[in-house]
C-alpha cells in the first residue's frame, strides 16, 4: 500500500482536522469527534446532518455550509458513524424547526442514525431522516436490502438544504427531500479498486482489460465483471440503465458526471461529452452539468452517472445559493 | 456477570479470525474484527462496574458496544444487551424466568432495529430458536443449567439453518442466491455468546 498518510489510526480525525482548517470561517469540528459542523450555527431554520463512512470525500463534510448541511459526521473508512457521534451532531445543529438526518441506505448507517435520532428524541429534539437510494445497479426487491445511496445524495443536500435555509419547515423539508430521492438515479463503474488504509490492500483485483460494472462507492463488487471498452460505450451502458428505470425523455434534467476519486478530468470530461450527446439525442434536455469528485471511493478509477429530473420548484432550490467548500453556487 | 461477559469477550476473540472469514464470503468481512474491538472497550469498563447490579452492567455493555463496534453488528448487539439490562435493572442475581424475560427483551430489540425475523440468515436464526427452547424449559419447571443447555443445542442448529437459507437482510441479501451455503456470522457469534453464558453459570 502507497498512501499519503501518517498512522492508519489518525486517517479520519487528520482528515477532519484539515478540512476545517481548508475554511476556518465557515466550518467547525466537535471535540467529540469526527464531526463537522456550520462555524456559525443559524437558528430558525431546520438543521440538515448527513454523514457515513469516511472514503468519500468530499462528502459529507464538504458539503457543510450555507444552502446545504448544517452538520456532518464521518465514521471510519467505510464503517457507519456510531449513534452517539451522529446524535452529538444532531445536538450541535438542532434548532426549534427540527433536524433532518439524509442517509445513504445501508444496513448499517440506517440503524447507527435511527437509534441516534431516537437519543435525539428523548432530549426533546425534533428530528426525523429521509433515505437516499439512488443506485439502479442493485436490484431494488423484498429480497435485499434495497438500492444503495451514492452519489445522487448530494443533490438531495443541495436541495433540500436550499429549501431548509428559507427557513421551510422539517415536513416541507422532508418532502422536498423524498422528491429529490424519488427522482434521481445513479450509476457508476470502475477500472480500479481502492484500498482501504486498515486492510492494506485492494478490495478486489482487476486485470488491465477488466472493469467492473455497477460498483458501489466501498468498492463492493458490482453487478457484472465485464472486458474494458471505450470510454463512450460505457457511458452508454449506465445511461441506458439509468434511462431504462425511470422516464426522463421529455424531462430536464441536472446531471452530475461523478469522479471514483482516482480519474482524471481528462477522463471525466471525455464521457460528459458523450452524456450530452447522448441525451441530446433521448430528447432529454440537460438544464444544469456537474464534473467533478463529489461521492468518491478513495483512490478508485472510475466514474458514476446522475440524473436528476427537474421542475420549477426543484429548479429555484438547485440554482438557491450554496457556500461549501464543496459546491458553490 | 462481570465475568461472564469477560468470558464472551474472549471467546470473542478466539473466534474472531473465523468470523471474519464467514462474514468475507458474504458481505464485507469485519464481524470478527469489529465484535473484538467493542468487547475490547466492554473488558475496559468492567472492572469500574464491580458492585453494580446487573441491569447497569448490561446497559453499559450495551452502550459501549454501541458506541465501538459500527456498522450493523454494533446498534444489534448493542440494543440487544441494553434491552436486556433494563429487564434486569436492580437486580443482584439471575434466575430462569429473569434470563427468558431478559432474553425476550434483547431479541424484541433486535427485531425493532434490525426489521428483520427468523429465515433471513441473520443472528435472530441462532437467538429466536433458543429463546423458544430456554422458555419452554423454564416453564416447564426445569432448572436454568438444564434448559439453557437446550437452548445452545438450539442456537447451534439455527446456525446450521442458516448456511440451508438466503440472505434477505443486511449485506449479504446483495449476492442473493450466491449466499445459500454460507454460514451466517452474527447467528454465530450469537451462539458463542449463549454458549460461553452456559459455560459460566
Amino acid at each position: 500500500m502507497k498512501k499519503l498518510i501518517n498512522e492508519v489510526v489518525n486517517v479520519e480525525e487528520e482528515m477532519i482536522l484539515g478540512l476545517v482548517k481548508s475554511a476556518p470561517d465557515k466550518l467547525r469540528k466537535l471535540d467529540c469527534g469526527t464531526v463537522v459542523v456550520r462555524a456559525n450555527k443559524k437558528e430558525g431554520k431546520v438543521a440538515l446532518v448527513s454523514g457515513g463512512g469516511s472514503g468519500h470525500e468530499p462528502a459529507h463534510g464538504g458539503y457543510v455550509g450555507e444552502g446545504m448541511l448544517d452538520g456532518a459526521v464521518a465514521g471510519a473508512v467505510f464503517t457507519s458513524p456510531t449513534p452517539d457521534q451522529i446524535y452529538e451532531a444532531i445536538k450541535a445543529v438542532a434548532t426549534d424547526k427540527g433536524v433532518l438526518c439524509i442517509v445513504k441506505n445501508y444496513t448499517g448507517d440506517i440503524m447507527n442514525f435511527e437509534m441516534a435520532i431516537d437519543m435525539a428524541k428523548d432530549e426533546g429534539i425534533k428530528a426525523d431522516y429521509v433515505v437516499v437510494n439512488d443506485d439502479v445497479a442493485v436490484k431494488d426487491s423484498l429480497y435485499t436490502t434495497g438500492r444503495r445511496g451514492v452519489a445522487g445524495t448530494v443533490l438531495v443536500h443541495k436541495i433540500a438544504g436550499a429549501l431548509a435555509e428559507k427557513g421551510a419547515s422539517l415536513e416541507e423539508v422532508k418532502a422536498v427531500a423524498e422528491k429529490v430521492i424519488a427522482n434521481v438515479r445513479t450509476m457508476g463503474m470502475a477500472i480500479t479498486a481502492c484500498t482501504m488504509p486498515a486492510a492494506g490492500k485492494p478490495g478486489f483485483e482487476l486485470a488491465d482489460n477488466e472493469m467492473e460494472i455497477g460498483i458501489g462507492i466501498h468498492g463492493e463488487p458490482g453487478t457484472s465483471r465485464e472486458a474494458l471498452k471505450p470510454a463512450n460505450a460505457i457511458a452508454e451502458e449506465l445511461l441506458n440503465k439509468i434511462t431504462d428505470d425511470i422516464d426522463f425523455v421529455g424531462k430536464e434534467v441536472a446531471v452530475i458526471v461523478n469522479g471514483m476519486g482516482g480519474t482524471p478530468l481528462m477522463e471525466l470530461y471525455i464521457v460528459n461529452n458523450f452524456v450530452h450527446d447522448y441525451l441530446d439525442k433521448k430528447g432529454i434536455k440537460i438544464y444544469d452539468t456537474m464534473v467533478g469528485n463529489y461521492m468518491t471511493s478513495i483512490e478508485m478509477a472510475g466514474f458514476s452517472i446522475t440524473l436528476l429530473r427537474l421542475d420549477d420548484e426543484l429548479k429555484s432550490l438547485y440554482n438557491a445559493k450554496a457556500d461549501t467548500p464543496a459546491l458553490k453556487r | 456477570m462481570i465475568d461472564i461477559l469477560k468470558a464472551i469477550a474472549a471467546k470473542i476473540d478466539e473466534e474472531k479470525d473465523y468470523l471474519t472469514e464467514l462474514d468475507n464470503e458474504i458481505a464485507d468481512g469485519d464481524h470478527g474484527v469489529n465484535m473484538a474491538k467493542g468487547f475490547d472497550a466492554v473488558v475496559a469498563k468492567l472492572d469500574a462496574m464491580a458492585g453494580k447490579d446487573i441491569g447497569s452492567i448490561l446497559k453499559t455493555t450495551g452502550m459501549t458496544l454501541v458506541s465501538t463496534v459500527g456498522g450493523s453488528a454494533g446498534p444489534l448487539y448493542g440494543t440487544a444487551f441494553m434491552k436486556a439490562g433494563a429487564k434486569l435493572a436492580g437486580k443482584n442475581e439471575m434466575d430462569g424466568k429473569d434470563l427468558v424475560e431478559a432474553m425476550e427483551a434483547a431479541i424484541g430489540g433486535i427485531q425493532m432495529r434490525g426489521k428483520a425475523t427468523t429465515g433471513e440468515k441473520t443472528m435472530l436464526d441462532a437467538l429466536c430458536p433458543a429463546f423458544d427452547a430456554l422458555k419452554e424449559g423454564i416453564e416447564a419447571g426445569e432448572d436454568l443449567k438444564d434448559a439453557l443447555t437446550k437452548a445452545v443445542k438450539a442456537a447451534e442448529d439455527g446456525v446450521e439453518y442458516t448456511k440451508t437459507i438466503k440472505a434477505t437482510k443486511g449485506r449479504a441479501s446483495y449476492i442473493g442466491d450466491r449466499s445459500i451455503g454460507h454460514q451466517d456470522p452474527g447467528a454465530t457469534s450469537a451462539f458463542y455468546m449463549l454458549e460461553t453464558l452456559l459455560a459460566n453459570i
